[in-house]
């Protein structure tokens, strides 16, 4: 059988897609993604309106999304994370009907449990046998864990890759394997390697920053979680990367053999692996070239699924065996909820990508965040979005204190007896109102629902209002 | 203090406000663009009212472009600015 087609065009055509169908996109490649702006001007040239597109992450470099919003041929959007360049239209209204968010875990949940239908999945494959095996980590396009991809190639009707690299069959390392795919492709360039993997992750040299750090890596230290078989998820941004490079300190001065390290992993966490920090990777996305090195080369650092990472319905996860998370937050409220999915203007900026699903499993979730960011206080009573509920949450902090979920007295208790500086987290939204001085806030939404925030039972857990 | 001629102080940088001042004619003019305005706005142009009045100045124009500056820094901002637009020669 021959599946390699000589056009997107005709692979879309083979496949039979059609009006009203929805379409799946997974963002390995990032804000390097040419695959979803290459399917979508296809199926604007063919004619076909009404589609929904279902992709696990939309970045700035999808912005053409809003023009094929505008002329019809896309009427439903689905995503886990949406960044500011559609966010924004999105919230000016730019869709009929509104964005429907689902977390990293949830995603696949839906997917493979039929409640979410694909009609037709794109795999963008930075390499790929004329049959369908197909792998992520080699390749000038080179994205490392293809993990997102895998419940849309299981249960999506028909399964188009698309690579531009295409190699002999058979391809003898492939992540998602032939007898899920339909369709092959070759294009000339499935992504810009720049946009796709950064060349290095910085560690911050904001001293704020190195001081939330600090306090979080104290505050791992105190929980007494930090010990032989320690698991450990951070985030590539500022202070989470931050608290890694202490919990490495820690763990190398006191011999700590961790067990794993999860998410989307940075060339820092490849480090502590190489270190002997922790036995084994658990990569459901590569963030940096390092880490597309380390999951080529590596046998200790595996590439795991989307529902293996963190599905509330799968049987276990690396999430459910997870010890501990470091996430951020753009809002969190005096009842610990967090918002990753608004700015205080209330424009749609992210999503919650796998911050819900580790939030609700993980042993101890630390939110790290400054009190403020140019004068707007993180700390608020309420969180104009909810996007992991207070319950998941443990710990806050900032570097003026520590908050602990006063459902966790036993924490708070420890985090006293290492003399950390424990505040409640009252206290903390005082301070921030002190520093900033009182807001007189005139924002004002309209009461038209343009997205939708599922929780981790697939249920409406918030909503998100169009901006005036 | 008498505005003699145009001068800025600040940055474009997140927690910065850039204050630009200009001669007017009569009386005071705030023209202020803030990343916060929807919380802010109203106190930020307080701010720069009683300070301008502090420095006895009773007209000037001011263009302000906000990035989350605090109080303290909207005031430091404008009374630089307001000195440099003061003084007799006109600063290179």
């Amino acid at each position: 059988m021959r599946k390699l087609c000589d056009t997107l065009r005709t692979a879309m055509e083979k496949a039979g897609l059609q009006n009203g169908m929805t379409i799946s996109f997974h963002h390995h490649l990032r804000n390097g993604d040419y695959v979803l702006n290459m399917v979508l001007e296809t199926a604007a040239q063919m004619g076909l309106r009404d589609l929904t597109v279902n992709a696990s992450s939309v970045f700035d470099c999808h912005a053409p999304l809003v023009d094929h919003i505008q002329n019809g041929v896309v009427t439903g959007l689905e995503a886990n994370y949406i960044s500011s360049a559609v966010g924004r239209a999105v919230s000016e209204g730019v869709l009929a009907k509104p964005v429907i968010f689902r977390s990293h875990g949830t995603r696949p949940s839906d997917i493979l449990s039929g409640r979410s239908h694909i009609d037709v999945a794109f795999v963008a494959a930075p390499t790929s046998d004329p049959m369908g095996n197909c792998s992520g980590k080699y390749g000038p396009s080179a994205c490392g864990s293809l993990g997102y991809a895998f419940a849309d190639a299981q249960r999506a009707d028909k399964v188009i890759v698309v690579t531009d690299n295409l190699v002999d069959y058979p391809l003898t390392d492939a992540s998602i394997t032939e007898d899920f795919v339909d369709f092959v492709v070759k294009v000339d360039a499935i992504g810009d390697p720049r946009g796709i993997v950064s060349g290095t992750t910085r560690m911050p040299k904001d001293p704020i920053a190195l001081k939330i750090a600090d306090y979080a890596a104290q505050a791992i230290d105190a929980s007494g979680l930090l010990r032989d078989g320690f698991s450990f998820q951070t985030g590539a941004g500022g202070a989470s990367l931050a608290v890694a490079d202490y919990v490495k300190r820690m763990m190398l001065e006191r011999k700590i053999q961790g067990s794993f390290a999860l998410g989307g992993i940075t060339g820092y966490m490849v480090d502590m692996l190489e270190a002997g920090c922790f036995k084994a990777i658990q990569d459901v996305q590569c963030f940096d070239l390092r880490a597309v090195q380390s999951i080529r080369e590596n046998p200790n650092h595996m590439e795991i699924t989307a529902a293996q990472y963190a599905s509330p319905t799968a049987k276990s996860t690396a999430a459910s065996n997870l010890d501990v998370v470091v996430l951020g937050a753009t809002q969190i409220d005096t009842d610990f909820n967090v918002n990753v999915h608004t700015d205080s203007n209330g424009y749609i900026i992210g999503g919650s990508g796998g911050h819900t699903d580790v939030a609700e499993e993980a042993k101890l979730t630390v939110i790290v965040a400054p009190l403020s960011r140019a004068r707007m206080s993180i700390v608020v009573d309420k969180v104009l979005t909810v996007s992991t509920p207070g319950k998941s949450v443990d710990l806050l902090v900032t570097q003026y204190g520590i908050a602990v979920n006063p459902a966790r007295p036993e924490l708070a208790e420890a985090l006293k007896a290492a003399r950390l500086p424990v505040k409640d987290i009252q206290e903390l939204r005082q301070m921030a109102v002190a520093i900033n001085g009182p807001a007189v806030p005139r924002l004002q939404l309209t009461d038209r629902v343009v997205g939708q925030v599922l929780g981790r039972d697939s249920r409406v857990q918030d909503v998100i209002y169009a901006v005036k | 203090m008498e505005i003699k001629h145009g001068a800025m102080a600040g940055t474009l940088e997140s927690s910065d406000i850039m204050v630009t001042i200009l001669p007017n004619p009569d009386g005071i003019q705030i023209d202020l663009t803030s990343s916060v305005e929807q919380y802010y706005g109203d106190s930020i142009r307080a701010t720069m009212h009683r300070t301008l009045e502090a420095l006895g100045v009773s007209s000037a124009r001011i263009e302000a472009v906000d990035h989350g500056a605090l109080d303290c820094t909207i005031q430091a901002r404008l009374t630089t600015a307001v000195r440099r637009a003061s003084r007799e020669e006109v600063a290179k």
